[in-house]
């Protein structure tokens, strides 16, 4: 079910500058289908970030934000060659985790 | 919704404030330039650096890749015009002739076709709901958005050089012309001159390359209303309803007609690849 995301990270020095594409539906519960019927809350709880293994950023999201979200963060220490990976989990247990190669694309 | 609804009202705020002179006019008089474009152009520029059409890329690179369908075949062995399997660059060579179908094909036609001859999909049930909703995005959707991303940065160039791409061509500029519907509407109606508009959104002149490019850069697009991924078959079919035309058929003569007339006029300008729409 849980779709690719896209990972963008760019070194400045030891500074890495991240950018997560996710693709999610991120239903607020209260928008109404065609039929007149409350579409039900569907929304990214929880991203989480891993640099090697290590985590080094959580958020907790609310379904305040867009579909197909895009989230950026800057993380100090990362070399090139370091695995960057990131995983979100939304409120119906669905989860996604895609990881890059710090400096490889 | 809401947010559709507040950006028309931001926008209509702009069109309201007075336009600075343009310094030492040196912008050329035919492609008309005012502040609500500027600003529309700003905040495009802001959201393609993450345009979420590269979640539908990847996606259609899956697709592609992978053996689906009841013949479990991938579409590695299909030729977009350059050869079994070369995506590179076909975008931009699109629409051309193909002789195993004896057909001009567009990029999503040619695909669809790989799709129902290569891994045997039924041809009519990928008709049946050709255009992305807010909760489906149909696999051909996804596939043209890769395909056309592996055109990024190249010029367009559609051949012109068998008689079937002319006649398509002249077909389409006959198409673009032809008035008719309730409101006696053609597409130059409102593409054929310059400076035309509706609200705020400023219409490019189809009918000049520098300017019909706007019609084909962009697309596939991702309209941030909605969250929808949508390819230039979708663009068309939208402008016919808006005119109060039939609808147009899925993928039919007429829409590679017409897309060839649009990609032949935008021929020589550079292809950005999937864009973002407001």
């Amino acid at each position: 079910m849980a779709e690719p995301m896209k990972i963008r990270a760019k070194l400045e020095g030891d500074v890495l500058d991240v950018r997560v594409l996710m693709a999610h539906p991120m239903e607020t519960g209260q928008r109404k289908d065609g039929a007149g019927n409350l579409v039900p809350l569907h929304f990214i709880q929880t991203i989480t970030a891993q640099l090697n293994g290590k985590p080094v950023f959580q958020a907790d999201t609310s379904q305040a934000i867009s579909r197909n979200p895009v989230f950026g963060f800057r993380l100090k220490g990362a070399k090139a060659g370091d695995k960057l990976s990131i995983t979100w989990t939304d409120n119906k247990g669905d989860k996604r985790t895609d990881e890059i190669v710090v400096g490889a694309a | 919704m809401t947010r559709a609804l507040a950006l028309c009202a931001a926008a209509a705020f702009i069109a309201a404030l007075p336009v600075p002179p343009a310094a030492g006019q040196s912008k050329p008089p035919a492609v008309e330039r005012d502040a609500t474009t500027e600003e529309f152009e700003k905040f495009r520029a802001v959201l393609e650096a993450d345009n979420p059409a590269e979640l539908f890329e990847v996606k259609g690179e899956e697709l592609w890749k992978t053996p689906r369908g009841p013949k479990n075949a991938s579409l590695a062995a299909c030729d977009l015009g350059l050869g079994p399997g070369v995506v590179k660059g076909a975008y931009v060579q699109l629409p051309r002739y193909f002789a195993d179908t004896g057909k001009v094909m567009d990029a999503e036609r040619r695909i669809v076709h790989c799709m129902v001859t290569l891994q045997g999909f039924d041809a009519a049930a990928l008709a049946k709901q050709p255009f992305s909703t807010e909760t489906r995005t149909p696999d051909p959707v996804a596939l043209t958005t890769f395909v056309a991303g592996q055109s990024r940065g190249m010029k367009i160039a559609p051949p012109q050089s068998l008689p079937q791409e002319r006649a398509a061509f002249a077909l389409g500029r006959e198409i673009f012309f032809y008035r008719a519907g309730s409101y006696d509407f053609s597409c130059a109606s409102c593409h054929g001159e310059d400076g035309k508009r509706i609200r705020t959104q400023q219409l490019p002149n189809l009918t000049r390359p520098e300017q019909a490019i706007r019609g084909y850069q962009g697309w596939p697009g991702y309209r941030m209303t909605g969250g929808v991924m949508h390819t230039l078959q979708w663009r068309l079919n939208d402008c016919f309803r808006q005119q109060r035309f039939p609808e147009p058929e899925y993928l039919s003569d007429s829409l590679t007609a017409l897309l060839t007339y649009l990609a032949v006029n935008a021929k020589g300008q550079v292809y950005k690849g999937p864009g973002i729409k407001r």
